[in-house]
């Protein structure tokens, strides 16, 4: 191919979307002709993983500004999809759904929360970030504030927020592999994790992108390809999006005619852990104004303070391309976070109408436990029935559901083929692991960057640092990958914790770092670490009995976390004397697209 | 006043304006929405229920791009746009 890997970007891309597309095409021809469930899990998973791999070898460099920010040449639209695979996460692929499913309106405050903070992170930070032209965020806070206490407070902040949430991600990558390559979880975490270094080792920063455009490939199709032919199937609509006003009517028409009963504790004793059945409403209003609304907002400002996100802006070639790339972000995003309720919608009509030859509610005992797909999933833990009434037929409160069903086996109770399950574990698979490459890498850039380079040895040679850089990698990657393999807490609570930390410390001073000229470095780090102490004491205190207060819950802590941080952060600032005239300046230079960025190409 | 000071003024305006919009996608509508959701909205679903689906997301999109552009003329008009160059 003639020209620049840069210039040559959809081409690359299109050929391999046309490739992935033909590799499922190839299966699904296998898979008539007898390849076994099994196998076509096993075949998706790992020629996805090492196309993964394959691009992290082609993307090796010795170079500090390739390895810590892409050499800043990453298009905007490609930095989109590379932002949306690192920002969607096996949460999102997995889990989302089956939280809708469950969960309605209270829970789809995330669906708002997680989209909306995008327009944060456009209009407050991202751009200027990007003039400033620093490697990783504590190097923002480190030469805006100045010394190396403000700075190794953001690495502390950013530690904490970040490997609270690569921990499930490398617990979801280990959940995949297990199930897909068929070995014992303790395993697969590590199968997992070495699918992670292996696209991110080589060539840091830049390895990440480019292995996030190509997992973002993977995750759209198979997300997207099983709800518009689930929805086609089932003659639900063409356009699932635009069409499902009915279907959710009738889901409504449905849970007024069964009732929500509910169930004595006694019964509820015997149904296995994780799962649930269908207690709330599917569209109506279910939670408090102010739940809602807090929840939302704590994942949007999470959002604008999530180093691994932030990081992506500092690889564009220009301001100007920064702002927009967040919006190209956004959109991609927006194409799988709308279709989760959709999926809910479609899987929880399928499942509780009479009318439809996939629905089991009414069906007697005997009936749904000789299904196919009733006696696969109830195997693996997922689904479960029993008569708590005699009655002998099955009632809405009498069925049980993982929420990962919703995702996972959804496409097979529907009757399509396997070859789209394999799909959707190499989509979840992609998932998983583009938010954890992208997290171990501003974990590690973080510590390698400002606390070896800039703090204890500002005199390293660029192969140095990167060798320390790439330990680092390592050694982080292998402490998350051990406290998953404990398996202490499920995927979506840490998840929703590493938002609400991320906002308690780092929210307000990068905000005001930018916007506020006489926010100093006191003050600085009495916001870091202020926030980020109150809002662990409220976790502690809300997890060990404690009433909390104003509404605020154990997933919501950040709010009061950021508030004593920007408390903090405005009196300590007043109470000392304001910035020097360099710092003002510098600001005043972030403040405008031209002109140098503040901190050298290569420092 | 400077031209940056000028330009930076501009700046928080537009700011201000883009922080109002998400406001009432992000945080007013839902103040509402268990009266809202009485009211058949777009493609037939209720309001609220559109808006978490599709409407507040779909909205956000179209915000920041429309930040992206309004912020671009704003750099333009002061001569801070960056030259290719750079």
């Amino acid at each position: 191919m003639k020209g620049n890997f840069i210039d040559n970007l959809p081409k690359v891309y299109g050929i391999y979307t046309g490739g992935f597309i033909g590799f499922i095409i190839i299966m699904a021809i296998a898979e008539q002709m007898g390849m076994t469930a099994k196998a076509i899990g096993i075949a998706f998973v790992a020629f996805t993983v090492f196309i993964y791999a394959l691009i992290g070898w082609l993307s090796r460099t010795a170079q500090a500004d390739a390895y810590y920010v892409a050499g800043r040449q990453v298009p905007t639209v490609f930095n989109g999809m590379a932002t949306a695979a690192d920002w969607m996460s096996g949460a999102s692929f997995v889990a989302m759904a089956g939280g809708i499913y469950f969960k309605g309106y209270g829970y789809m405050a995330l669906l708002v929360g997680w989209t909306g903070g995008y327009v944060l992170v456009a209009s407050l930070l991202a751009p200027y970030l990007r003039k400033f032209g620093c490697y990783t965020v504590p190097d923002f806070i480190g030469t805006r504030y100045g010394g190396n206490l403000a700075r190794f407070s953001a690495v502390v902040v950013l530690t904490v927020a970040s490997f609270t949430y690569v921990t499930a991600q490398i617990n979801a990558t280990g959940t995949i592999a297990s199930v897909a390559l068929d070995i014992p979880f303790q395993y697969a975490v590590y199968v997992g994790l070495i699918s992670i270094l292996l696209c991110s080792m080589l060539g840091g920063m830049r390895g990440v992108t480019w292995t996030q455009v190509a997992q973002y490939i993977v995750l759209i199709i198979a997300y997207l390809l099983p709800v518009f032919w689930i929805s086609n199937k089932m003659g639900a609509g063409f356009f699932p999006h635009f069409m499902l006003a009915d279907e959710v009517a009738r889901i409504g028409e449905l849970e007024q005619q069964f009732g929500f009963v509910k169930n004595a504790a006694a019964d509820l004793k015997s149904v296995p852990k994780g799962l649930a059945g269908i207690t709330k409403a599917h569209s109506a209003v279910n939670a408090t104004p102010w739940a809602f609304i807090s929840l939302a907002l704590a994942m949007m400002m999470g959002t604008a303070s999530l180093p691994h996100v932030m990081m992506r802006y500092f690889t564009t070639p220009s301001v100007k391309a920064a702002r927009k790339s967040v919006g190209w972000s956004l959109f991609f995003i927006f194409l799988l976070y709308s279709s989760a309720p959709m999926l809910a919608t479609l899987s929880k009509l399928s499942l509780i109408d009479p009318n439809l030859p996939t629905g089991i509610i009414g069906k007697t005992f005997a009936e749904v436990e000789a299904i196919d797909w009733y006696k696969n999933w109830n195997q693996a833990n997922l689904m479960f029935i029993s008569d708590f009434n005699g009655n002998g037929t099955l009632e809405l409160n009498e069925f049980f559901m993982g929420g990962k069903a919703v995702v996972l086996a959804t496409p097979e109770i529907a009757g399509l083929p396997y070859v789209i399950s394999g799909l959707v574990a190499a989509g979840g698979m992609a998932a998983a692991m583009s938010t954890a490459d992208g997290l171990i890498l501003a974990i590690a850039n973080a510590i390698s960057h400002d606390v070896y380079y800039k703090i204890i040895d500002p005199k390293a040679e660029t192969a140095k640092r990167l060798l320390v850089a790439r330990v680092l990698l390592v050694i982080i990657g292998f402490a998350g990958a051990t406290i998953a393999a404990m398996e202490i807490q499920g995927i979506l609570g840490s998840v929703i914790w590493a938002f609400d930390f991320a906002m308690s410390g780092l929210f307000f001073p990068l905000v005001l770092g930018v916007w506020w000229k006489r926010a100093n470095r006191q003050g600085a780090i009495a916001g870091m670490l202020g926030g980020l102490i109150a809002g662990a004491w409220y976790l502690v205190w809300v997890r060990t009995g404690g009433s909390g207060f104003l509404g605020i819950t154990q997933l919501t802590f950040g709010i009061f976390g950021s508030a004593v941080s920007l408390v903090l952060m405005v009196v300590v600032s007043l109470m000392t004397a304001e910035p020097d005239k360099a710092t003002q300046k510098m600001v005043d230079d972030v403040r405008v697209p031209s002109g140098k960025s503040i901190l050298g190409k290569s420092h | 006043m400077s031209n940056q000071q000028k330009h930076w003024e501009k700046t928080r305006g537009l700011l201000f304006i883009t922080l109002a919009i998400w406001f009432v996608f992000s945080i007013g509508i839902f103040l509402f929405g268990a009266e809202m959701n009485k009211v058949t909205g777009p493609f037939g679903y209720p309001w609220t229920y559109w808006f978490t689906c599709q409407g507040s997301l779909g909205a956000f999109v179209i915000l920041i791009f429309w930040f992206a552009n309004r912020q671009e003329k704003i750099d333009e008009e002061f001569g801070f746009s960056e030259r290719e160059d750079e």
